[in-house]
């Protein structure tokens, strides 16, 4: 059960929406759009996207754990089969729909 | 006035648009959101406080992270300090964005305050098709991907209890959709060598650091590895 109640519940919920705003903000507070970015601020606008999306694919996958339970093998064999059906098809609902479908079936009935 | 069509023909059009581009999120985000809001429930924490916290942090990680907090003694500080931490990698998000969230206008405070992993992903690879007002379909897509959060909690306070465990693995749309997004940078072949700097550096602080440390480490090493390779990697057009 929850230990916090009432106000102290309130405002420990608010300090959080609060942090999680200051880091979605931060950048645009610092950069607004009438002031040039730093050269490296602007390069990093190009750089950092698809180092982004790299970030969040090793981040949802960060429980795996490849040296206990099933060793990461659903995760492995149901990114592979999103992988193979997107660079078949190119289809991003096939892709995932398919990919997504491989993976309950090997959680909920092979392993 | 110079537009031709009116605001909501145009904003009919902006939905139509993004919709499509949020269905693997809703199918992620109702599930998890679901498991979110059972979880909220059992902690005897009703819809009121599981409302607040989905439409107002709208942040699914550090809401799990949040009920180790609800369950301490009270500790504003220590939340603020572990919000930052758990939540630093939306930083790199407005740096990607900075140039992009212009075409936002009016729209663009409400898509910060609402720009999660997968709104940040879907708005910062995916264009507004033709004569499609940008603003409008960035906010559509962070509305969307809002309204599958906080319906998703919702439903699991009120019906949690009823649901059976034939959905269990249904939150893997989400790496699912990375992986696509993963694959659709990797078709620009000048974004390849961020790409692997974005996976590389972060695969080494996950096993330097582990799954609850490894973000800020990882974020680092990659600016570390930006500043140094100079102007040599050029970036590929986003």
């Amino acid at each position: 059960m929850a230990t916090l109640t009432g106000t102290a519940l309130l405002i420990t919920i608010l300090v959080i929406a609060a942090g999680t705003i200051l880091t979605r903000a931060l950048p645009f507070w610092i950069f607004p759009p009438g002031k040039q970015a730093p050269a490296f601020v602007r390069r990093l606008e190009n750089l950092l996207p698809s180092a982004v999306i790299g970030l969040l694919l090793v981040y949802c996958l960060r429980y795996v754990d490849i040296f206990a339970g099933s060793r990461g093998l659903p995760e492995a064999l149901a990114v592979a089969a999103t992988a193979a059906l997107h660079l078949w098809r190119r289809s991003t609902l096939i892709s995932i729909a398919g990919g997504t479908a491989l993976y309950m079936a090997l959680v909920q009935h092979v392993f | 006035m110079v537009t031709a069509t009116a605001a909501p023909a145009r904003s009919v059009r902006a939905l139509k648009a993004a919709f499509p581009l949020t269905l693997p999120v809703m199918a992620g985000f109702v599930f998890l959101g679901t498991a979110y809001g059972v979880l909220m429930q059992s902690l005897g924490l009703g819809a009121g406080w599981t409302f607040l916290m989905s439409a107002v942090v709208f942040a699914g990680a550090m809401q799990y992270v949040a009920i180790t907090l609800f369950t301490a003694a009270f500790n504003p500080l220590y939340a603020l300090a572990i919000t930052l931490m758990v939540n630093a990698r939306h930083i790199f998000y407005g740096l990607s964005l900075l140039k992009k969230m212009r075409a936002a206008g009016p729209f663009k405070p409400l898509i910060v305050f609402a720009l999660c992993d997968e709104t940040f992903s879907i708005i910062c690879t995916a264009e507004a098709p033709e004569g499609v007002d940008r603003g409008m379909f960035m906010f559509f897509v962070a509305l969307l991907n809002w309204c599958y959060w906080v319906l998703g909690s919702l439903l699991g306070v009120l019906v949690g209890g009823l649901l059976t465990l034939s959905t269990q693995g249904l939150d893997f749309t989400l790496t699912a959709l990375f992986v696509v997004i993963f694959l659709n940078q990797w078709a620009k072949p000048g974004s390849r060598p961020s790409s692997l700097i974005g996976v590389v550096c972060s695969l080494l602080c996950l096993f330097l650091f582990g799954p609850e440390l490894f973000i800020i480490p990882a974020m680092a090493l990659m600016l570390v590895v930006f500043a140094i390779s100079g102007k040599k990697l050029a970036g590929g057009d986003v």
